[in-house]
C-alpha cells in the first residue's frame, strides 16, 4: 500500500523530516508517537501534498504510484485522506457542497457518474450515524461555528464519506473527550478493512486502547526512532520519551 | 450638423452648446435649467486627479479622445442577448447609446405604471417636479454637464399603491460605428406603498466602437415605498462608463442597492448617493466588483443620514485579478438631527493578481451623539489553509479557487432579494474568473 523510503523534507530551508521510511501494507493499523515537534505533523503534509514542504530526498508511493509528484488534489483521488489536526473553517463554502463535489470529483476520477442526489443523502445520514454526528450540515459553512470535538467528527464522516485507501488521522484525539473519543475509534474500526489502511498520529497512548494498531513508530528529530507493536505504545506512556530520546541524543553526540 | 473635431471632449462640447447643436439644448421647457447646467459645467469642467473625490480616477486619457456626439445611425439593429437573464420575470425597456427604443422595449400595461422617453417626460408634472432637484445639489460637474445637454433615458413613475408583478428590465446597450459619447438621464419615482424591482444592465453591441457614457438617474422612494435596485455591468472592454444614481427616501421607504461589475468595460466610475431625508427610513448597498486585466472599477457611494431613526448597511467585496484595480470609497454622513441612526459599512478586498490594486476609503462623518456606527476593511488574498484542506478532499484547484471566490462573495449575493438574479450574478463570478 504506502511505502516511504528515505524521505526528507524541509520548509523554509529548515529540514524538519530526515530520512524517514515507514511501509504500510493494505489492512493494516500503523500508530505514528513522539513528542511535540517532532515532524508528525510534517509527514501527514507532505504525505498529502501540502507545496510549503519540499521534499528533497526520498520516495513516497502508494500501490507503486508516485505520490510526490501529485498534486494535492490527485493524491485524494489516488485513496489519500488526512484528516487534519487543526480543520479550518471555511465561510461561504456549504458542507454539503462540499462533501458533494468531494465526493463526485473521486468518482470522476474513477471514471463513475456523479452520485444520485437521493443515495448521496442516504450515505450522509448513514455515515453521520456511524460517527454519531449530528451536527446539522444543510445550510451551514463548512465546519463553521462547530466545537473542536464536532470538527473532528467531521473530519472522520468525511472519511466515511469518501472511503479513501489510506487515512492519516493526525491527532485526531486531541481535544475529545472519552466518550467523543471512543465514537471517533468505532467508526474507524468499523471503516478498517482488507483493502485500507490507517496511519495513526497520537501524542497519547489513550487513543490505541480503542484503536489498537498493528505496528507502532515513535518519531523523533524527523526520523523513526524505533519501531514496535502496541507494547511500544504503553512502554512510552509509562516512561514517557525523555529515555528515547536521552537514547537517540547519546547516540547522536556519539557519532559526532 | 454634428462635427467631430479632433479637440478635447470638454471644447468639442463647449462649442457644440454655446453653437446650440447639441440637440439636448433645444427643449424650451428645461431652457434655464440647461443654460444653468451648462454654466456649472463650464466653470469646472471635467473632474481631474486634483478633485478628492477623482484622485485615483484619471479621466484625462478618456477625454483626449475625440468623440462623435451622436450616433450617426440611431436606429440601428443590436443584440440584446448579453442582457438576457434566465428566470428573471421583468418588462425590458431598452436604451440605445442612451436613447430610448420603442422598438426594443415591452409595453407595461399594469396599472399605475408610466414609462415615458426622457424628450416626451418634459411635460409631465412629476417629472417636473423631481427632475434635477436631486443629483444637481451634489458637486458633481458630469452631473450638470448631463443635466444641460442629455436627450437620452426614460422616466418612469409608479402611481400610489402600486406594486408591480415583475421586474423592470433597463437594458442599457453601446453601439456604434465611431468613437462616440452618450449620456442618459434617468428618473424613476415611486409614489406612495409602491414595490417595484429594477434591474439594470449594461452591455455592449458586438464589434461596437469605443463609447464613453455620461449617465444619470435620479430615484424617488416615497413614503412606505420599496425598491430593490441591481444594477449589473456587462459591458465590453471598448465602453466605458460614468454613472450616477442619487436617491432620495421618504419616511419607511426602502431602497436596496446592489452593484455588480464583472470583467469587460474598461472604466467605470459610479456614485451611488442615497439622501435618507426623512425619519425610520432604511436603504442598504451591495457591491461586488469582479476585475479582470486593466480594467479600473470605482465606486463611490454617499449614505447621508439626516434624519433620526434610520438604519443603513453596506458591504462591499472587491475580487480583483491581473492588473485591475478598484476604488471603494464610501462616505457616510450623519447630521446633527440624525439620532438614532444605525450605520454599517463593510469593504472587503481579494487581491488575486499580482499587479491588482485596491483604493479603499471609508469616511465617517458623525455629528450626531447618539448614533451606532461601524465599518471596517480588509484586504487579502487566497487563503492558503482554506485552499489546501479543500484540494485535500479531491476537489482540483481551479474548482477550489472558485469555491472560495464564491465564498467571498457570498456575504452579499445571498443578499440578493430576486433569486433569479442572485443565480445569475453567481454564474457571471465563475465566468469572469481566469484562475488556472
Ligand atoms: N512553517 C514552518 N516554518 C518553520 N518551521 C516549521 C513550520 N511548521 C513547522 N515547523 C517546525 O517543524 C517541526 C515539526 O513540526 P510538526 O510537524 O508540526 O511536529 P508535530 O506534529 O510532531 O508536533 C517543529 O520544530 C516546528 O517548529
Ligand atoms: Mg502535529
Amino acid at each position: 500500500m504506502l511505502s516511504i523510503k528515505n524521505l526528507h523534507a524541509s520548509i523554509d530551508g529548515k529540514e524538519i523530516l530526515k530520512g524517514l521510511s515507514l511501509d504500510v501494507k493494505a489492512g493494516e493499523v500503523h500508530a505514528i508517537m513522539g513528542p511535540n515537534g517532532s515532524g508528525k505533523s510534517t509527514l501527514a503534509s507532505v504525505l498529502a501534498g501540502r507545496e510549503d514542504y519540499e521534499v528533497t530526498e526520498g520516495e513516497v508511493t502508494l500501490d507503486g504510484v508516485n505520490l510526490l509528484e501529485m498534486a494535492p488534489e490527485d493524491r485524494a483521488r489516488e485513496g489519500v485522506f488526512l484528516a487534519f489536526q487543526y480543520p479550518i473553517e471555511i465561510p461561504g463554502v456549504s458542507n454539503i457542497n462540499f462533501l458533494k463535489t468531494a465526493v463526485n470529483e473521486i468518482r470522476a476520477y474513477k471514471g463513475l457518474p456523479p452520485m444520485e442526489a437521493k443515495e448521496f443523502l442516504q450515505r450522509v445520514k448513514e455515515k453521520q450515524k456511524l460517527v454519531e454526528f449530528d451536527a446539522k450540515l444543510a445550510n451551514r459553512s463548512l465546519n463553521e461555528g462547530f466545537s473542536g470535538g464536532e470538527k473532528k467528527r467531521n473530519e472522520i464522516f468525511q472519511l466515511a464519506m469518501l472511503e479513501p485507501k489510506l487515512s492519516i488521522l493526525d491527532e485526531t484525539d486531541s481535544g475529545l473527550d472519552i466518550d467523543a473519543l471512543r465514537i471517533v475509534a468505532n467508526g474507524v474500526n468499523t471503516l478498517r478493512s482488507q483493502n485500507n489502511a490507517f496511519v495513526v498520529i497520537t501524542h497519547y497512548q489513550r487513543l490505541l486502547d480503542y484503536i489498537v494498531p498493528d505496528y507502532v513508530h515513535v518519531l523523533y528529530k524527523g526520523k523513526i526512532v524505533r519501531s514496535g507493536t502496541k507494547e511500544l505504545a504503553l512502554e512510552l506512556e509509562e516512561k514517557g520519551y525523555d529515555w528515547l530520546k536521552q537514547s537517540v541524543d547519546a547516540a547522536e553526540n556519539a557519532t559526532i | 450638423m454634428i462635427t467631430q473635431v479632433s479637440s478635447s471632449l470638454y471644447q468639442q462640447i463647449v462649442a457644440n452648446f454655446e453653437e446650440g447643436l447639441m440637440v439636448g439644448a433645444q427643449v424650451p421647457s428645461l431652457d434655464t435649467v440647461r443654460k444653468d447646467a451648462f454654466e456649472r459645467f463650464k466653470r469646472t469642467g471635467f473632474p481631474t486627479t486634483k478633485m478628492e473625490d477623482w484622485k485615483y480616477t484619471n479621466l484625462q486619457p478618456l477625454l483626449n479622445e475625440s468623440y462623435m456626439l451622436e450616433d450617426t445611425l440611431p436606429e440601428r439593429n443590436v443584440g440584446l442577448e448579453d442582457a438576457v437573464i434566465s428566470g428573471l420575470d421583468a418588462y425590458r425597456i431598452v436604451l440605445v447609446n442612451g436613447e430610448y427604443r420603442a422598438d426594443l422595449s415591452d409595453v407595461i400595461a399594469e396599472h399605475g405604471v408610466q414609462v415615458l422617453p426622457f424628450l416626451e417626460a418634459v411635460n409631465n408634472p412629476i417629472f417636473q417636479k423631481h427632475f434635477a432637484q436631486y443629483a444637481d445639489k451634489t458637486d458633481n460637474p458630469l452631473v450638470a454637464l448631463n443635466t444641460a445637454s442629455n436627450k437620452g433615458g426614460v422616466f418612469i413613475s409608479l402611481s400610489d399603491g402600486t406594486v408591480l408583478s415583475k421586474a423592470i428590465q433597463l437594458v442599457h446597450i453601446m453601439a456604434s460605428s465611431e468613437t462616440l459619447f452618450s449620456q442618459s438621464r434617468n428618473l424613476m419615482v415611486l409614489s406612495k406603498n409602491t414595490k417595484a424591482q429594477l434591474v439594470e444592465s449594461f452591455i455592449t453591441s458586438d464589434g461596437s466602437a469605443k463609447s464613453l457614457s455620461n449617465n444619470v438617474s435620479e430615484i424617488v422612494v416615497e413614503e412606505n415605498a420599496q425598491l430593490y435596485h441591481y444594477y449589473i455591468q456587462v459591458a465590453g472592454e471598448q465602453s466605458n462608463f460614468l454613472n450616477h444614481i442619487e436617491v432620495h427616501q421618504k419616511k419607511h421607504s426602502l431602497y436596496n442597492n446592489y452593484n455588480c461589475s464583472f470583467p469587460g468595460a474598461s472604466f467605470v466610475r459610479n456614485n451611488i448617493n442615497v439622501r435618507l431625508d426623512d425619519s425610520a427610513v432604511e436603504s442598504h448597498l451591495y457591491g461586488i466588483v469582479l476585475g479582470a486585466r486593466k480594467q479600473f472599477v470605482d465606486n463611490h457611494t454617499i449614505v447621508d443620514h439626516s434624519m433620526p431613526h434610520c438604519e443603513s448597511y453596506e458591504w462591499y467585496k472587491n475580487i480583483m485579478q491581473d492588473e485591475a484595480t478598484a476604488v471603494f470609497n464610501g462616505k457616510i454622513f450623519v447630521q446633527l438631527d440624525a439620532q438614532k441612526t444605525n450605520a454599517f459599512q463593510q469593504n472587503n478586498n481579494m487581491l488575486i493578481g499580482d499587479k491588482a490594486v485596491v483604493y479603499s476609503k471609508p469616511q465617517l462623518e458623525i455629528f450626531a451623539d447618539d448614533v451606532k456606527c461601524s465599518h471596517g476593511c480588509t484586504i487579502g488574498q487566497f487563503d492558503d489553509d482554506a485552499l489546501f484542506y479543500l484540494r485535500a478532499r479531491a476537489i482540483g484547484e481551479q474548482q477550489a479557487r472558485t469555491l472560495l471566490v464564491h465564498a467571498f462573495a457570498y456575504d452579499v449575493t445571498e443578499k440578493f432579494d430576486n433569486s433569479a438574479v442572485r443565480d445569475y450574478v453567481d454564474r457571471l463570478i465563475e465566468r469572469g474568473l481566469n484562475i488556472a
